[in-house]
């Protein structure tokens, strides 16, 4: 009991805040968790959804204990782009993933960038 | 250099100079360690550079056949399977698990994922029709989150790793460019002063010695004029009759001169030993005294 209460402590969630379809697949692969209080780790947005909420989600996820990784489609991650440049620990992880409209752009991607920017200064360096 | 020319604020003695020294030193092995940190972390940077470009790249490949075996689904299935699948929600099947990794004293956070609990309600969804689609469709699902949990970890790993570089550089620096460059300053300026200190004592210890070179030479002459009166004193006495009692003492005191005037002579041959230049001063402070009597 004791082990089972230790495991369930040091494991975490996944958030997920992306377009239907991407939470959808995401739920079917088993990463949806609904607590006591129906609280959930995805947001769907349709483009009914704000921006504000978005930023709500984001934060609370960003705040969660449980929440090891938060998954978040890029094109949304645009609309909250500040918020996310501004988050700088490492726990838990950001993670911009590309969506079925909306095809992936690297140089969009903070960290990305970032890595780019380094290894291609590394690569200089080394050749 | 904002380091440069400056130094601590110490008394400089022997002892304060052993102090600064052990200092240096324990500097100069904490710059040589943290360079070595410095360099580990990096090496360990650049690979996990490198595993995060070919983990995006494939991440993107990933994501699009995921999406597309869920289109799949869909057509197999109805659309309103998002419904179902909306609805069947419970606990999470699949979880991460945070392990740390420890490079250099940097700890860095890895994500593990596993599945927890057997059977959920999502099993049975398509099972109408299209649950073979549904089933390609989850474990496409259940790649991809393999896959962007092996991201999570690279990335949280770069981050956390980028600060522990950042921290360990601007450390090395402030030792190379700050802490030893002042202790180096300290040590030279207390090795001046103690050299100033030293060339002090010369210079007063010879100062001392000439001023007791004049002394002894103005008691010789002292001396030399005291025994000429006698001498002229005794040929008085010789003309005006004889004293056999004083003509001996005549003779002992121009003698007990002729022998301080040699002594003289030695001494200053022999000068620069101020310890025997002291006895001497003895001599010549006691002479008078002899002398007079």
């Amino acid at each position: 009991m004791a082990a089972a209460q230790a495991t369930s402590r040091s494991s975490s969630l996944i958030a997920i805040i992306g377009d239907e379809d991407t939470v959808t697949g995401f739920l079917l692969a088993g990463v949806g968790n609904v607590d006591l209080r129906r609280k959930t780790n995805y947001l769907v947005v349709d483009n009914k959804t704000t921006v504000k909420a978005i930023e709500e989600a984001f934060k609370d996820f960003t705040n969660r204990e449980d929440v090891a990784i938060v998954l978040i489609s890029q094109y949304i991650a645009n609309m909250i782009r500040y918020q996310i440049d501004s988050y700088n620990k490492p726990l838990p992880a950001i993670l911009e993933i590309p969506s079925k409209d909306h095809p992936y752009d690297a140089s969009q991607d903070s960290i990305l960038s970032r890595v780019k920017h380094m290894f291609s200064a590394d690569n200089a360096i080394r050749t | 250099m904002s380091g440069a020319g400056q130094r601590l604020n110490v008394v400089p003695t022997v002892t304060v100079l052993g102090v600064i020294k052990t200092r240096l030193v324990g500097a100069t092995k904490g710059h040589q360690l943290l360079k070595k940190k410095s360099d580990a972390l990096t090496m360990q940077f650049r690979s996990i550079l490198r595993r995060i470009v070919q983990t995006k790249e494939s991440m993107g490949d990933i994501m699009k056949s995921s999406a597309f075996s869920l289109t799949e689904a869909k057509y197999a299935a109805g659309d309103n399977i998002k419904y179902i699948v909306f609805e069947n929600v419970e606990a999470a099947s699949i979880k991460v698990r945070a392990k740390t990794d420890n490079v250099a004293g940097v700890k860095l956070p890895k994500f593990e994922h596993f599945s927890e609990g057997g059977e959920t309600k999502n099993d049975l969804t398509g099972l109408a029709r299209g649950g073979q689609q549904i089933q390609l469709c989850k474990s496409a699902f259940v790649k991809a989150v393999e896959v962007l949990v092996e991201l999570a970890s690279l990335q949280t790993s770069f981050l956390t790793l980028d600060e522990a570089i950042k921290t360990t550089n601007r450390r090395v620096n402030a030792l190379e460019n700050v802490v030893k460059p002042k202790l180096e300053n300290t040590i030279s300026y207390i090795k001046g002063e103690l050299d100033e200190l030293e060339r002090e004592e010369f210079f007063r210890l010879k100062k001392v010695q000439a001023y007791k070179k004049k002394e002894l030479e103005k008691q010789l002459i002292r001396n030399q004029q005291f025994a000429d009166a006698e001498a002229a004193a005794a040929a008085d006495g010789e003309h005006g009759g004889t004293v056999p009692g004083r003509k001996h003492k005549h003779h002992h005191s121009s003698q007990l001169i002729h022998g301080l005037s040699d002594r003289l002579h030695d001494l200053l041959s022999k000068d620069d030993d101020p310890d025997f230049l002291l006895v001497d001063v003895n001599v010549s402070n006691a002479n008078p005294a002899m002398v007079s009597c």
